[in-house]
């Protein structure tokens, strides 16, 4: 038995050296949206490995086998930080034997260092609710954000694979064209949604309303990754007779249940936005997100 | 036009030379012309300087509109520009990641925790009373964890379990490299060994109140190891890794040993990878091998006296482990599903002393056994888990040698089953209610209920596979 081992050993050690190598720069992106805007920057010198999706909350995600194997090879982890993904990420960095993506490295792009923090916490104490130091780490729903993210990923991209450094710097330039003309786009598309209330279920979206000059009126969860309870939910419902709001948003990864109830008893709609790339069929990269993210806002403001 | 002009200029001045006579007045004309000339060319200047200063002005208010369509963007995005010298979060900035767990358990046992034993399996006495549960309301381990990097190079810490009895006791105490190249991790100091899936893992994580029997007779609950542990990450997409440990062994199933090499070594790999995007799974075989010294454990020959015997020799503890995980579209926040089944076989064999404070009868020692458990754990709401865990021991077959007449080789299967719900308001809360019917000890069935809590505060450990 002991020589089966010792052959399966050996076989496992052949098959790992016979592994053909990857040309491209190993990209592992801790949401869909940083993987987006790396395959924006990078083009095809560049192979990306989402470690979550759409359907995920990246509160809860495990450091299981796939991503410790995606970790140990990659070139580059490309994160949104702010402790969103200290549940796992953690985990992935002391395992995978590659001194590449260790903190401090420029193999390790920490998406929330280069945008201003809404909702930092004043005190720190869990009886609040699952609340992150840093603020609100979600920085996602901001395509301002997402313009200051990618200036500061193709610098980062060019510092840990210098040899294609002008390829993403031109790239580069030519998404953040494309963008900015989006942006005034969207921002001009968007201008009647200003000052409108709003219902969400997780207080996901702080980013988005700050953008579009939204107010949010009330939450579901009583806090911070605390499911909504129907004694919360009732008293919600009551709220919106005094301060009423025009639709209840949830992220596509969230249960629909309390939305659902609330839309029916408070007669606003309940929109489902994609929250990050792939999250619904019109979100398929960034542009495609916020494209659906207005349309799906608009259509329920009508 | 240009020669019409030019002819009728031509005609004007034939015209004017037969007027010679009016010389003086046509000179006087000439100076008209020239002064009308002088004019038409200082207008036509100032029109033209006009005309420029208006297309000056024009494309100055054109790039006036791009500045401020420029500076609106750049305004908006002030807006979202990081706020200057904002504090970076980390768990305490060069302060360790303090973590506490406490946990206390209620439990209700039909038979007399003193008499608890698995018929069959040979524990010394001092794993057997670590092993022996306790009625009533009591305190369970309390845990403080304390980890940190270190330098770029390396991370690590420690873990006290802090028993009810007062006295302290560390899990771990290790030191591992951090990014070392090729995949690799080294791991030195006290750390629970990485044989099988459930040995790694800090009791405070497990899905049932207590270990495992298999863990029980084979590992004494929990096998950790002072020395050194590499483990190897293959560069490939499918997990693979592959591990090594050499080190004391002076846990149960080694013991305590005089000895300048290693008293006890491991090795291990697993394989994982995803299945879709709802399930992922792990499975590996792993080897303990110890070499144990003057092995006591107390039995009853068959006369009835109480014994107590030693085993000196090799022991070779195989594990084969898999655990798989489901969880709609990979998210586990709603409802998820875990299936986990461990197998251990254990080959010893050397000399035995039969009735070491007595006759101390030499002679020789070789037994197999085996056992296995397999659990479920469904959670079908937000916050609720039910589980459920079917597990066998089996003695096998023990040859005493020359020693077969003096004590009996009982051929016995113990067996139990256990029943969990538990309540997770949060993921640092939990707590659990479990029901059991253990047939661990021969001709007895102890049914068994625990109400217990987990709950952890400080910093929030990262949770392994």
């Amino acid at each position: 038995m002991f020589n089966r081992l010792s052959k399966f050993i050996a076989v496992s050690i052949l098959l790992a050296f016979a592994a053909p190598a990857g040309a491209a720069f190993n990209i592992l992106a801790c949401e869909p949206e940083w993987g987006a805007l790396t395959q924006e920057l990078g083009g095809d010198k560049v192979s990306v490995y989402n470690a979550t999706n759409a359907f995920q909350d990246p509160h809860h995600i495990q450091a299981k086998p796939s991503l410790l194997a995606r970790a140990r090879n990659a070139d580059m982890l490309v994160c949104t930080g702010s402790q969103l993904e200290i549940g796992w990420l953690p985990v992935l960095l002391r395992q995978s034997g590659n001194p590449k993506i260790q903190p401090g490295q420029p193999g390790n792009f920490e998406a929330a260092r280069f945008v201003r923090m809404l909702e930092v916490p004043t005190r720190l104490d869990r009886a609040d609710g699952d609340v992150h130091p840093g603020g609100n780490p979600h920085i996602q729903t901001d395509p301002r954000n997402i313009a200051l993210v990618a200036a500061g990923l193709a610098k980062q991209l060019a510092q840990a694979d210098p040899a294609n450094a002008a390829w993403y710097q031109s790239r580069y330039q030519d998404f953040s064209a494309r963008w900015q003309i989006a942006l005034a786009r969207w921002e001009k598309e968007a201008a009647t949604l200003k000052d409108m209330p709003i219902v969400v279920q997780h207080k996901g979206f702080p980013y988005l309303e700050a953008w579009l000059g939204l107010k949010q009126v009330a939450t579901l969860e009583p806090k911070p990754g605390v499911e909504p309870s129907s004694s919360h939910l009732a008293e919600v419902l009551e709220r919106l007779q005094h301060q009423p709001a025009r639709m209840v948003l949830r992220a596509a990864y969230n249960d629909g249940r309390s939305s659902d109830w609330l839309a029916e008893r408070g007669k606003i709609p309940a929109v489902v936005l994609p929250f990050t790339v792939g999250g619904s069929e019109q979100a398929k990269d960034l542009f495609g997100l916020f494209d659906d993210t207005l349309q799906r806002l608009l259509a329920a403001a009508k | 036009m240009y020669k019409r002009k030019i002819i009728a200029s031509g005609i004007i001045m034939m015209l004017g030379v037969p007027l010679s006579a009016i010389a003086a007045d046509s000179a006087e004309i000439q100076q008209i012309r020239k002064e009308i000339e002088a004019l038409k060319q200082g207008y036509e200047a100032r029109i033209q300087a006009l005309e420029q200063r208006l297309k000056n002005t024009e494309l100055a208010a054109s790039s006036a509109e791009n500045h401020a369509v420029h500076a609106e963007t750049a305004a908006s995005q002030m807006a979202a520009l990081p706020a200057p010298g904002t504090p970076t979060d980390s768990a305490n900035a060069f302060n360790p990641a303090v973590s506490l767990i406490l946990s206390g358990l209620y439990s209700n046992h039909s038979l007399d925790p003193a008499a608890y034993q698995l018929t069959g399996f040979h524990l010394p006495s001092a794993v057997m009373g670590d092993l022996q549960p306790q009625r009533g309301f009591s305190l369970a381990e309390s845990e403080l964890g304390i980890y940190a990097s270190i330098d770029p190079m390396f991370f690590g810490g420690l873990n006290f379990a802090i028993h009810p009895d007062n006295t302290v006791s560390t899990e771990e105490a290790f030191i591992q490299t951090t990014g070392l190249q090729q995949g690799l991790t080294v791991k030195a100091g006290r750390f629970f060994s990485g044989i099988g899936y459930l040995n790694e893992q800090h009791a405070h994580v497990w899905d049932f109140v207590d270990a495992p029997l298999a863990y029980q007779a084979f590992l004494g609950g929990q096998f950790n190891n002072d020395g050194l542990q590499v483990r190897w990450l293959a560069p490939t997409d499918t997990y693979l890794e592959i591990g090594a440990e050499v080190g004391r062994g002076a846990n149960y199933p080694g013991t305590g040993r005089d000895k300048n090499g290693a008293g006890a070594s491991a090795l291990f790999a697993h394989l994982g990878g995803d299945v879709g995007i709802s399930n992922s799974w792990r499975a590996g075989v792993s080897l303990l091998t110890t070499a144990p010294q003057d092995r006591e454990w107390d039995d009853t020959n068959p006369e009835g006296t109480a014994v107590t015997n030693a085993f000196s020799g090799n022991s070779k503890l195989w594990m084969a482990d898999a655990v798989w995980k489901w969880a709609p579209n990979g998210n586990a926040y709603n409802t998820n599903f875990k299936l986990q089944g461990e197998y251990l076989r254990r080959v010893e064999d050397g000399s035995l002393v039969y009735d070491l404070n007595g006759v101390a009868g030499p002679g020789s020692y070789s037994a197999t056994q085996s056992g296995w458990y397999l659990q479920g754990v469904y959670q079908f709401a937000p916050y609720w888990r039910a589980g459920l865990r079917t597990e066998r021991l089996d003695s096998g077959s023990a040859d005493y040698g020359v020693n077969n007449a003096f004590l009996s080789r009982l051929v016995y299967r113990p067996a139990r089953q256990s029943l969990m719900l538990d309540y997770n308001p949060s993921e640092f809360s939990r707590i659990r209610l479990q029901f059991a019917r253990d047939k661990s000890a021969q001709g007895a069935t102890d049914n068994q209920i625990f109400l217990q809590y987990q709950m952890s505060l400080g910093a929030h450990g990262a949770h392994k596979y």
